[in-house]
């Protein structure tokens, strides 16, 4: 073994020995932990998959936790303290979303960390948008996550504590600094960034807890359809509309274009699944509004990667992914000036 | 220079053989980055292949919207700080034609297999 392997095998054994001390306070001394294993998903955090045999029955579990308990960037509103807590939140508020069993403290020895349920299904879009299994699921999902999104919305924002909060216009500003400082000329996006100013979202809206990156690719699905929501990390409080809006950016439908709502259904769908559950009237309008913000804010996480790259952060991956902002570029002509095409 | 093989056919059989005989040997993350190397390979010779036509095309459409002369990465300044700046009609039929010119040249070369892309280029030469 080389040190780099040496040092990681070290690392793994002192999780899975404060681990264990965790696992024995909650279950009891007698519980022991098994099959423990890194999951490749969960690009910002790690993601432990391990069971935990009880007296009644073998308990699924996940730790979620910031990379080697450490978090990357210490924002205020964001980190995995605030994610147990919404979650918890967000469970009590019959969302779709897995039981937090316990947060971790810093006594714990795990650092930024907090255990769940671990629910089983398919994660993977191109499964759920094209496996003859998810047939039934992909007739319903559309409308689920739209009641998803509206019971998500009924949190309670005092209870959720510390939340980023943001106006629609305060968002297209601090947007637009974070491309400023990009130092990139992008046609698109300063035509965009006008066509955003000039057309804010009124403010007449219930400043809600919005999921903040609520998609394909990050719920859980079984063949009968919607099992859980995942990855809380972006959650902040704002316009309900972002998160029906962020679901049917082109880059979630994986391909399948006619099919908004994530690749899998109708704007229709997904906005009568909402109404329903929620008895507030969608106005496709504002969502049209933060639909195309998000393909910008896509855009420019996709540029960031290139001057990350560009500044010494060394993949293959990186690389390729700071070549896609011409994607996002192209869906904002597309959403915001599809006219304009005629002429080209 | 026109040595041969080009560069584009250069291109071609590198990206041919991390697919066909590098990535069968390979598994998990390695495998992943394989693909998408063999990928990055196919965007250069892409760029390669069209990048300098479409640049002219850019650099003309800039010089007669803008009224100005210099270099693309000059107009390009240029042209952000008039649409900051409210200068121009965001409406325009010379501005959206431009912008929409361009983005699909990009695309041609970054991520001709998107979805977007395909569909705005449907029936046109080059569909794929």
């Amino acid at each position: 073994m080389d040190d780099a392997s040496d040092r990681l095998a070290a690392a793994e054994t002192a999780l899975a020995t404060a681990l264990q001390g965790v696992v024995g306070r909650l279950y009891g001394a007698g519980a022991q932990i098994k099959a423990l294993q890194r999951l490749s998903g969960g690009a910002m955090q790690e993601l432990w998959a391990f069971d935990v045999p009880t007296g009644d029955g073998v308990r699924e579990l996940i730790l979620r936790r910031s990379p080697g308990g450490v978090a990357k960037r210490q924002v205020p509103g964001t980190g995995m303290e605030m994610e147990a807590r919404v979650l918890r939140l967000a469970v009590a508020a019959g969302v779709p979303a897995p039981r937090v069993e316990y947060a971790m403290t810093p006594s714990d020895g795990l650092g930024s960390a907090y255990i769940m349920e671990r629910i089983p299904g398919e994660t993977l879009a191109p499964r759920i948008l094209r496996g003859p299994e998810y047939a039934q699921a992909r007739t319903r999902l559309a409308f689920q996550l739209g009641a998803a999104a509206a019971k998500i919305h009924r949190i309670d924002v005092d209870a959720a504590g510390d939340l980023n909060r943001a106006t629609p216009a305060e968002s297209v500003a601090s947007a637009y600094e974070r491309y400023r400082a990009l130092g990139m000329d992008r046609p698109v996006f300063e035509w965009a960034f006008r066509w955003f100013r000039d057309h804010i979202p009124s403010a007449d809206f219930k400043p809600s807890v919005v999921h903040g990156d609520l998609r394909t690719g990050n719920i859980i699905v079984g063949p009968e359809g919607l099992r859980s929501v995942l990855d809380w990390e972006a959650t902040h409080v704002g316009d309900p509309m972002e998160d029906l809006a962020w679901l049917c950016i082109p880059p979630w439908r994986f391909g399948e274009l006619d099919k908004p709502a994530g690749g899998v259904g109708t704007r229709e769908e997904l906005f009568a699944g909402y109404e329903a559950e929620s008895g507030q009237k969608v106005d496709p309008e504002r969502v049209r509004f933060w639909e195309a913000f998000g393909s910008l804010r896509w855009g420019l996480a996709t540029a960031l990667m290139a001057r990350d790259f560009q500044a010494g952060d060394r993949s293959v991956e990186r690389a390729a992914i700071g070549r896609r902002t011409s994607e996002n570029e192209i869906d904002l002509l597309a959403i915001l000036a599809p006219e304009g095409r005629a002429h080209a | 220079m026109r040595e041969q093989p080009t560069a584009v056919e250069l291109l071609d059989i590198v990206a041919e053989f991390l697919r066909a005989e590098v990535l069968p040997a390979l598994s998990g993350r390695t495998a992943f980055h394989t693909r998408v190397a063999a990928n990055v390979l196919d965007m250069v010779r892409r760029e390669v292949a069209l990048g300098p036509g479409a640049l002219v095309g850019e650099a003309e459409r800039l010089r007669s919207l803008l009224g100005s002369d210099g270099d693309v990465a000059d107009l390009n300044h240029e042209l952000c700080e008039r649409i900051a700046g409210g200068d121009v009609d965001l409406f325009d039929a010379d501005l959206l034609d431009h912008l929409w010119k361009t983005t699909i040249d990009t695309v041609a070369i970054d991520q001709p297999k998107y979805a977007t892309y395909r569909r705005a280029t449907a029936g046109e030469p080059g569909d794929a």
